[in-house]
């Protein structure tokens, strides 16, 4: 029993820095798929946080040098990610809320290319810095980022439970609730709500529904791409290489259908993916490999499990926004 | 008579829709305290010209007046805001919602759920409505929804009214409840516009009568000085007869022999009780009933859509022979000639497809036949050339996807197939519902021929008086058994209505 108590205190804080990336995805792509947007952007979206990020982190780094000062190290590479992310959702908007492309087509398109984007500038900077591995290294600026309010060496099981992360981390539960808050007990998540369902209603309502679907999904974009900062800047300890996010982001929509659309409860399950997708490195050595990709299924396969459940329970609250993947014209008959 | 200022003026007002041109030149005015029924056949543009006063659709050209002010009513928003709401056809309520969110959808300031049901349940007192403010829609009943709909827009301060075919969708029972609501409102000095096709209604309701034709404006006439046959007139553009006529049938055979029928849904309550009849060929058998008591269960199980527990279909060819249709496959059946036409509440729901044009869905009858592996597409082209033309429907063209189609035109393209793929049984369910008045004859037409062909016609209708005059023999159906069998020429109204209210004992001839 103690051996599985200090199994589950060494699992949890690494359980929550695997699901710091997925819960802000996932309330990212919530707050898109409310306002009726399948956004299959957010892995490429959350690739673009990163890299854009790791742009500016990089070049504050080799102007600042030595001294380097907090505000601007955490502030520099934040507002970047931010931008990059608001374009990239931006994008995606002018693309189906404005020429009413075909959602899913969009969505992947905008995941291929904001995986190549990363790529390119990230082999950029790699020639740039003349580093002889092919990766980047922030720990300058990581250093700010993850920093946290207790040594994660304490011996104290509570501090090492909840005060050994980054503020991204705290952050990124903060913007759940608050989504959470907002969608069920505001005027504008009402509206929002209403839009996604039904968007001819929320029309002749008097609600504007392109105005609604475009900021939705650029601030969904915005907190999605912050996912793929906390991944570079906290999780990696500052470190960038091509392609090592993985399939973090399809995880974070996965997440998505896992919490029915409940930005509040992906504050746990977020920590319950993340321990999923780790769990491999806790099976004992000498197992067979092919165990360990078994494990790694994990995720996807409680999600298919949830999809299950909820359809046979047919609940209407716990389906998809109805008119999520189309597209909205006032004129159509 | 003194000058009044109209409510809403509406002047030259022209819209199209690519090469549909919906309204064009409209000028007309709405007054208040008065209830206004705008007339119009289907796919006149009368809810184009609404839609607009809404705010859904901008005119193309032409000038709208509130209370003799010129307005620009861009949105919806703008609608509520000169005290315009509108009641659609097709609820605009989100289903996950609760009927107070959805009432308070779209307002401004902060969100006091509490203080909204207050209000609801005091408009709700004032008028005479019922609604449970914190009750899901998808939980409510289509009139429940209807009246979410008008407390909504009452809800809003709305002022002038229109109402889009409301009655389409209600019992006769509902539909009174709601005239009553309406003359309240009326007398308490709002302005209404009532869309409907049905002339009964129009007579019991409203004040004044408002006709359109073909996108343009026709005239009005204070509805006490008018006629049924005269508004008819005015909505076609030339005299229309309207007296269905009831050829005497021609030899009559038996055609179908339905004995014992039981049917159970799924929950397991019977919704058929050892039904008994025969149709005979050359002759219409009208089947009333109170909506529910088993007609579309009846009428799917002749069909071979619906499992049935205990009894017999059994079809008699001329020469005698009898093929039991239980147990056999609905293709299998459809090719033996009976031909089911059901027309659903939500038309587009069963029996075509929205997005194809109109050549492929009526080559959904036909693209099995033939052994080539290409579908005959020529055949097909010459049925819908010959439904619209027959049934007049107005199309941009063949190529047009039925969503495009306005609702009585999708109707006509669904009935007008079904009676032209030549059947000798011809099942037809709610075939004039949501058609206006000339349509509606049209059709009884066709299904007269269909009789004179020798067809046996089975005929579930909504309307009683239609019924009678239409069908040689009427069965009544109550809570799923017949409850008894009328000759069309001699029942009367009464008598078929106290049949489908109560077991009307052993009647059967």
């Amino acid at each position: 029993m103690d051996n599985f108590l200090s199994f589950l205190i060494s699992l949890f804080p690494r359980a929550v820095m695997q699901g710091t990336p997925l819960l802000l995805g996932s309330t990212g792509e919530t707050l898109t798929e409310k306002s009726g947007n399948l956004n299959l952007g957010i892995p490429g979206i959350m690739y673009v946080g990163a890299i854009s990020g790791v742009i500016g982190a990089f070049f504050y780094e080799q102007s600042a040098g030595a001294n380097m000062n907090a505000f601007l190290a955490i502030g520099i590479p934040l507002c970047c990610s931010l931008l990059g992310s608001f374009l990239m959702g931006l994008l995606y908007c002018f693309l189906t809320v404005t020429l009413r492309a075909n959602q899913n087509v969009a969505g992947l398109a905008l995941t291929t290319f904001g995986v190549g984007i990363g790529n390119f500038f990230g082999g950029s900077l790699i020639k740039l810095s003349g580093s002889a591995v092919p990766a980047i290294v922030l720990s300058g600026t990581s250093s700010y980022f993850s920093a946290s309010i207790v040594d994660s060496s304490t011996g104290n099981w509570f501090a090492k439970l909840f005060l050994t992360y980054g503020f991204l981390a705290y952050a990124a539960v903060i913007i759940a609730l608050v989504a959470s808050y907002v969608l069920g007990h505001t005027r504008t998540g009402l509206h929002l709500r209403a839009v996604g369902e039904s968007p001819t209603t929320a029309d002749a309502a008097g609600i504007s529904v392109g105005r609604y679907k475009y900021v939705a999904t650029c601030i969904g974009s915005m907190i999605a791409g912050l996912g793929g900062l906390y991944y570079i800047m906290d999780y990696t300890k500052g470190i960038w290489a091509s392609d090592a996010f993985g399939d973090r982001g399809w995880l974070a929509i996965a997440l998505v259908i896992f919490t029915i659309w409940r930005p509040n409860v992906g504050v746990g399950a977020s920590i319950l993916f993340g321990g999923l997708y780790i769990l491999h490195m806790y099976i004992p050595s000498g197992m067979n490999l092919a165990v360990k990709e078994l494990y790694k299924m994990l995720p996807y396969v409680v999600t298919i499990i949830v999809l299950i459940i909820t359809s046979m329970r047919n609940k209407r609250e716990n389906q998809p926004p109805q008119s999520l993947g189309l597209p909205y014209f006032r004129e159509e008959r | 008579m003194e000058k009044r200022v109209p409510a809403v003026s509406i002047r030259n007002v022209s819209k199209s829709f690519g090469r549909v041109q919906a309204n064009s030149h409209v000028s007309m005015d709405i007054y208040r305290g008065e209830i206004l029924a705008l007339l119009g056949e289907n796919g006149s543009g009368k809810t184009t010209l609404m839609n607009m006063l809404a705010g859904i659709y901008f005119p193309d050209e032409g000038h709208i007046a509130i209370d003799g002010r010129e307005v620009v009513i861009a949105s919806p928003r703008d609608a509520y805001d000169l005290g315009i709401g509108m009641i659609h056809q097709h609820f605009k309520l989100v289903d996950v919602l609760t009927a107070a969110e959805n009432i308070v959808l779209g307002l401004k300031g902060r969100l006091d759920l509490k203080a909204a049901s207050r209000r609801i349940r005091e408009i709700c007192d004032a008028y005479g409505f019922e609604v449970d403010p914190n009750q899901k829609i998808y939980d409510m009943s289509v009139s429940q929804k209807q009246t979410v709909e008008i407390v909504k827009v009452l809800y809003r301060g709305a002022d002038i009214l229109i109402l889009d075919e409301p009655t389409a969708v209600l019992t006769p029972q509902e539909s009174d409840k709601l005239f009553a609501v309406l003359r309240n409102m009326r007398n308490d000095g709002k302005a209404i516009v009532i869309i409907t096709h049905k002339m009964h209604e129009v007579k019991a309701l409203s004040d004044r009568v408002a006709v359109l034709r073909k996108g343009e404006y026709i005239g009005d006439r204070p509805t006490a000085v008018t006629s049924e046959q005269e508004m008819t007139n005015l909505m076609v553009g030339r005299p229309v007869s309207l007296n269905i006529e009831r050829p005497a049938p021609h030899d009559p055979k038996p055609r179908l022999e339905v004995k014992d029928l039981t049917v159970r849904n799924e929950e397991g309550i019977v919704r058929l009780d050892h039904v008994s009849f025969t149709a005979n060929s050359g002759e219409i058998l009208g089947i009333a009933g109170i909506s529910g008591s088993g007609q579309k269960e009846l009428l799917e199980a002749i069909a071979g859509l619906q499992v049935t527990e205990s009894g017999s279909v059994t079809y008699i060819e001329d020469d005698g022979r009898r093929e039991e249709l239980i147990g056999k496959d609905p293709l299998a059946i459809q090719e033996m000639g009976v031909a089911l036409s059901f027309v659903p509440e939500d038309r587009l729901g069963m029996g075509l497809v929205a997005n194809m044009d109109l050549t492929d869905n009526m080559m959904l009858r036909t693209f099995r036949s033939g052994h080539s592996p290409f579908t005959d597409r020529k055949g097909p082209r010459h049925v819908a050339e010959s439904v619209v033309e027959e049934l007049e429907v107005s199309t941009p063209g063949l190529g047009t996807p039925v969503r495009q189609l306005s609702g009585g035109n999708v109707q006509k393209v669904l009935v007008g197939r079904e009676i032209t793929s030549a059947p000798t049984v011809l099942l037809t369910a709610y075939a004039v519902r949501g058609l206006d008045i000339n349509s509606s004859y049209t059709i009884y037409d066709l299904i007269n021929r269909q009789k004179e062909k020798g067809v046996a016609v089975i005929y579930v209708g909504e309307d009683l008086d239609v019924l009678i005059e239409l069908s040689d023999r009427i069965l009544v159906l109550c809570g799923g058994r017949v409850s008894g069998v009328l000759d069309g020429g001699t029942a009367t109204k009464e008598e078929v209505g106290l049949l489908m209210t109560k077991l009307g004992g052993d009647r059967n001839e």
